[in-house]
């Protein structure tokens, strides 16, 4: 017994030491485990994305001359203020997201209400709407300028049987919206990106209960009214999602206008983007590339998406109703 | 299958009587031929106008079927354009940048969502908030820091890592996969954990074999993005050598160079690959596109 005891109270006055040591070298260890998974992301990302965004700010408040670089003040921002171009950027830009949204968000709604009250062909008919998404963007771009050729293009040969005027698509010389150039850019836009839309909707469709249906018909509603009272109402928080997310990416166009033009703005600017302009403002105006103005157009742009990436993020936040 | 028993807007009551079964069948037939009309017919297009002659491929009226068949186009196409050469580079791009997104962001969404580190969720929420702030518009400050890194001083222009590290920086990617690492049973883990198994050896031989469908969505997100990206390979790999330029850069390039049936014959080719690819895994792209999106 007595041995036991005073076995036991060195026994158990050290554990109880290198137990809180113990504790805290196993806390050290698995942070610092926890930390080494983590590190390879953290490190692209403070790199790749934190980083660069801090720098697009300090940049757009700076200006480089012989390669000595200092403190601008508001310099650019007044720059591209007084740059009638910026205000042309911005036109087309809107333009571009009202028309893209008339097209892109609706014809996908639609037709995703379509495919859904149909009982066959619906898996050839999903992938035949996703197929044009999978597309390398060059390829179909370069397609649809063919198309658009004024002189041997597709699309007017199909005018001119029909007996209709024919048009020069993406190079018509229009500057009052809505411009003919602008409708093109807008429909090979949604021929490449409505699948992604139209599948989410899909989704959503399927979700909404059948009993809802059921009971609206008892009620003796007809198709459209079933369409206005159930199914809109439930693909709502979907809808608003979707409407945020599309006004962002329509925001960012750059590819359409710069392959269906060739690398140009279209004819008098008319499909020149605010990502276009940006680009043009660092990269392409040989010489004059000024990599300050290009950030001060960056930040605006930043926070005119940041406003409508906040309202995507606090729909999602909303609890599911 | 499984969706044909949701209830829709028409009641399959109402479908079956003989009048709107003929409607059905009118408004099936017109759906699948004007779709088949506007999504396939551009690309038989983009496949048999490669086959015509130079002269008839610009020739007013256009013809809807080559009158005279050449196949050396695809050739010549082949061999102007170099489309092997920007096959092999848009691959060696999509393939480095899938192993180091898995690699990564799987690590890190284990991380944060199994061994919840100290500050674990500051550093979660500062990547969701690179959600908020898409790519394009930090296309020169990137593209800046790329050519000239803080602290290490390295240029990556040229390089294949300039499209390969920027990818691993994807908030989506590891909230898909943290989303579904969180949903893994405790249990599962604990068990693990009982038989001394550590960390990397449960990600390896628990975690992973059960999430094998959200990094099939993860991968495939991956490969499509490094493949359709445009302005970025533009900048950081055409833009220091021709000879580093992806498939979409390289045929934008030729496209101002070359006839037009080349340029069409070259495009059409470089969507073979993505074709193959989406009729292989179009059950997996489509759940995933769904999987990703919805339950955001």
């Amino acid at each position: 017994m007595a041995d036991l005891v005073t076995l036991a109270k060195p026994a158990s006055l050290s554990p109880a030491r290198s137990r809180a040591g113990d504790r805290l070298g196993r806390k050290v260890r698995r942070n610092a485990s926890a930390h080494g998974f983590l590190i390879g992301a953290v490190l692209c990302f403070a790199f790749f994305s934190w980083y660069p965004m801090y720098r697009e700010i300090v940049m757009s408040f700076q200006k480089t001359q012989l390669g000595v670089t200092s403190w601008a003040g508001w310099a650019n921002y007044r720059r591209i203020f007084h740059d009638p171009t910026f205000w042309v950027a911005w036109r087309n830009t809107v333009e571009f997201t009202i028309l893209a949204l008339i097209v892109g968000y609706a014809v996908p709604f639609f037709v995703a209400i379509l495919l859904n009250e149909l009982r066959h062909a619906k898996g050839y008919l999903r992938c035949l709407v996703y197929l044009p998404v999978m597309l390398p963007p060059t390829s179909a771009l370069l397609l649809f300028a063919y198309f658009y050729d004024p002189t041997y293009g597709l699309f007017n040969d199909i005018l001119h049987t029909l007996h209709l005027p024919t048009s020069q698509w993406v190079q018509s010389p229009g500057t009052t919206p809505p411009t003919m150039a602008m409708i093109s850019v807008v429909i090979a836009a949604t021929w490449m990106n409505m699948g992604g839309a139209t599948l989410i909707y899909l989704a959503a469709l399927q979700n909404i209960p059948g009993e809802l249906y059921e009971a609206a018909e008892i009620d003796g509603a007809g198709l459209f009214r079933k369409i206005r009272h159930i199914t809109i109402p439930q693909t709502r928080l979907i809808l608003s999602m979707l409407l945020l997310l599309q006004i962002v990416a329509t925001m960012q166009m750059f590819v359409e206008a710069f392959i269906l033009t060739n690398g140009g703005a279209g004819v008098n600017d008319n499909t020149l983007s605010v990502v276009n302009l940006i680009y043009q403002y660092a990269f392409a105006l040989s010489g004059a590339s000024n990599y300050h103005s290009a950030s001060a157009l960056g930040v605006v742009l930043m926070l005119v998406l940041a406003v409508f990436s906040g309202g995507y993020l606090w729909l999602t936040r909303q609890p599911e109703r | 299958m499984a969706d044909s028993a949701t209830r829709t807007l028409i009641s399959s009551a109402q479908l079956n009587r003989p009048r709107s079964r003929i409607y059905y069948r009118i408004v099936l037939t017109l759906v699948v031929v004007i779709f088949t009309l506007i999504f396939i017919g551009p690309l038989y297009f983009l496949f048999t106008d490669g086959l015509k002659s130079t002269q008839e491929a610009v020739q007013v009226p256009p013809t809807l079927i080559p009158a005279h068949v050449h196949p050396s186009t695809y050739a010549s196409a082949w061999s102007r354009v170099g489309l092997g050469r920007l096959l092999f580079n848009t691959l060696y791009y999509a393939f480095g940048a899938l192993v180091l997104q898995l690699v990564f962001d799987v690590a890190a969404a284990y991380s944060l969502s199994r061994l919840r580190p100290v500050l674990g969720n500051v550093i979660f929420a500062l990547m969701l908030a690179t959600l908020m702030i898409p790519a394009t518009v930090l296309i020169v400050p990137q593209y800046v820091t790329v050519a000239d890194l803080p602290l290490l001083h390295l240029n990556l222009i040229g390089s294949p890592a300039a499209i390969w590290l920027p990818s691993v920086a994807n908030a989506f990617n590891i909230f898909l996969l943290k989303r579904f690492f969180d949903s893994i049973p405790d249990d599962l883990l604990a068990a693990a954990a009982i038989d001394g198994a550590s960390p990397l050896r449960t990600l390896r031989s628990v975690v992973l074999p059960i999430s094998r469908p959200i990094i099939g969505v993860v991968s495939i997100f991956a490969l499509v993005a490094v493949w359709k990206d445009f302005l970025w390979p533009l900048l950081v790999e055409y833009g220091y050598n021709p000879s580093r330029e992806t498939l979409n850069v390289g045929i934008w390039e030729a496209s101002s160079t070359t006839t037009q049936n080349l340029v069409l014959a070259a495009s059409a080719m470089a969507a073979v690959p993505t074709l193959i690819f989406f009729l292989i895994f179009q059950r997996n792209i489509l759940a995933g596109l769904t999987a990703g999106s919805l339950k955001g």
